[in-house]
């Protein structure tokens, strides 16, 4: 380092190749950003304006018609309840019952446990297409479709994935910690739960707003589960919306916007964790 | 220091009790082992549960339905292999197959290429790195039914900016969802805009662990930035660009959000995917054996196809250590 800065040609000629970095990911990155934009202002035009050509960006006149109609035609509010209901449940089941798994895996010598373990993996390559129509048989009979709980309870009570990552962690726990409690007289509930589960908030935090986004943005498990539209959660509010006002593009786009904005927002301000989360995902192969 | 480690040592040969115990009391440790047994059952017991109900179960029962004749009201009757013949005759199916092949063909490498530049301008920019980050990033936490209807807005020829755009320099734009030369590829950028972001953070990790005296060696030999990219970078990212290989083909085989989105329950034959098919046949044909056979069908596609990838990863993925 010290060496170019001793040098001044070398030093501007640095500076120009940032620059033709910084402008090449801001050209990139701001067209990654135009169909947001598209949808955000499209959401407050009048009809006649998202029509005209040629296009432009920013709505002449502004309006909230679009958003009126939107309300109008479909219970927001309800589904985004239901969202955050099953969203919120699978997150909380899931994150204790992998951080259980997790333990046992880690800690507890047992007959067949390399044999379970592999099994939890190789399931990660099952393919949700798979075992969606036998679900649907097993949900309908035991009297859970068309409730969240069909949705909540086959995420929450599996993810091999979860298991795994948080396996790693629970093996790179000091075992003099849990020896030591175990001298204390601590048993095994309390060893997990004193010990174990708060030296795994870190990767709880992550994999809980992976969890989260994941099951707010699920489409495919609540088109084939639900039915009734007071069920519905939000994808799927999207998409009947979408169904009942294909020619209302101002509207569409605002329902749209109902459902993009909160996740966005989420992801604003939690964009770290859930950056790490993914960078988690990846980094485990 | 040595002291230490020889307690380490000590503290980890004295928790394997084969290794101590020279002459174990059968009782007593059959009964240790029972409780340690009961123990971990105790504790798996919620995903154990799960597993078996949620996944293990109907994936058997995926597989027995495969050979039946079933809508999952009247009485079941077996199909022998006739559920697999349809799926490897039916000439609407192979062109659904052909259509999630070209989608893969050209998303995958597509995803791979511009996560990779984006990725490696990102780790070079330093600065704003997180603003650029947050704005690649915001499709993928957007869920895929908005992405659809987002596009769907952006493909109609009435509407369209792109159109318009390219109507001003004199291109007549095709009405990109409807032709059939046009759909798979517009399905693919729309798969590339949402997914490049998770390829640019994964990259970004995979980049950080790009040793930097490695980098600083290359230099002092008097490499270039592209023979440091290309000699260095790119083997060191080997095991990365598997990963994401692997885990995109799994999901391009898979697309069916965006298709049931832009297109409902009436797609036309050349904007069909596999498991678009798989929803119409199971959920509006009402044929689940049918649709079984087709969900097996891309299993064993897509493990064979893995299983390939990870025979090949010998030639070209290098590991360090």
């Amino acid at each position: 380092m010290s060496t170019t800065t001793s040098h001044p040609t070398r030093r501007t000629a640095i500076r120009w190749t940032q620059l033709q970095l910084h402008l090449i990911l801001l050209v990139t990155s701001v067209l990654m950003a135009i169909p947001f934009l598209w949808m955000l202002f499209a959401s407050f035009k009048p009809l006649d304006e998202i029509f005209r050509y040629p296009p432009s960006l920013l709505p002449e006149h502004w309006t909230t018609r679009n958003y009126d109609t939107g309300f109008a035609q479909v219970d927001f509010v309800r589904a985004f309840a239901n969202s955050v209901t099953v969203a919120l449940s699978v997150t909380v089941i899931s994150l204790l019952t992998c951080a259980m798994a997790a333990y046992a895996f880690a800690r507890i010598r047992f007959a067949g446990r390399g044999i379970l373990f592999t099994a939890f993996l190789c399931t990660m390559m099952v393919p949700p297409q798979l075992t969606i129509i036998p679900l649907y048989i097993i949900m309908g009979r035991i009297g859970l479709l068309d409730t969240l709980w069909a949705l909540i309870l086959p995420s929450g009570l599996f993810n091999a994935f979860g298991v795994f990552l948080l396996r790693q962690y629970v093996k790179g726990i000091p075992l003099e910690l849990e020896e030591a409690a175990a001298i204390d007289g601590a048993g095994r509930i309390r060893t997990f739960v004193t010990i174990v589960l708060p030296l795994l908030r870190t990767p709880l935090v992550a994999l809980g707003i992976f969890l989260f986004l994941g099951q707010w943005n699920s489409f495919f498990y609540p088109l084939i589960f639900l039915n009734s539209t007071s069920n519905f959660t939000l994808p799927l509010v999207v998409n009947q919306f979408k169904g009942a006002l294909t020619s209302d593009w101002g509207a569409l786009m605002a329902g749209v916007t109902i459902a993009a904005v909160p996740m966005l927002l989420v992801f604003l301000l939690a964009q770290r964790k859930i950056v790490e989360g993914i960078a988690l995902s990846g980094s485990k192969s | 220091m040595n002291s230490r480690t020889s307690m380490l040592t000590a503290s980890k040969a004295s928790a394997d009790p084969t290794t101590v115990q020279t002459s174990p009391k059968p009782a007593a440790v059959r009964r240790a082992r029972l409780r340690d047994f009961g123990w971990a059952m105790g504790f798996l017991a919620p995903q154990l549960t799960g597993l078996i109900v949620f996944v293990v179960g109907p994936m058997a029962f995926a597989f027995y339905l495969s050979f039946t004749n079933w809508d999952g009201f009247n009485t079941l009757s077996m199909a022998g292999l006739d559920n697999y013949r349809f799926v490897f005759t039916d000439p609407q199916l192979a062109a659904s197959a052909r259509n999630t092949l070209w989608l893969t063909a050209l998303q995958v490498p597509g995803l791979l290429v511009s996560g990779l530049i984006v990725a490696y301008f990102l780790q070079k920019a330093g600065r704003m790195t997180s603003f650029y980050r947050l704005l690649f990033f915001a499709p993928q936490v957007t869920s895929s039914v908005a992405v659809a209807a987002i596009w769907l807005y952006l493909f109609n020829p009435q509407i369209s900016p792109i159109n318009s755009a390219l109507r001003s320099v004199g291109i007549t734009a095709p009405d990109w969802l409807q032709n059939p030369h046009t759909v798979i590829l517009s399905l693919v950028v729309v798969g590339i805009w949402q997914g490049l972001g998770y390829q640019v953070v994964i990259f970004m990790a995979g980049l950080s662990n790009v040793p930097r005296t490695l980098l600083e060696a290359a230099s002092i030999d008097g490499a270039n930035e592209w023979q440091k990219f290309w000699r260095v970078t790119i083997p060191m990212l080997s095991p990365t660009i598997l990963f994401l290989s692997i885990t995109s083909i799994i999901a391009s085989f898979q697309v069916f959000d965006i298709v049931y989105v832009m297109f409902d329950t009436n797609a036309t034959s050349s904007a069909r995917t596999i498991v678009y098919e798989i929803v119409q046949i199971a959920f509006q044909q009402n044929s689940f054996g049918q649709a079984s056979a087709l969900a097996v069908s891309l299993f064993v596609s897509l493990l064979l196809l893995t299983g390939l990838q990870l025979l090949a990863q010998r030639r070209w993925v290098y590991y360090a250590e």
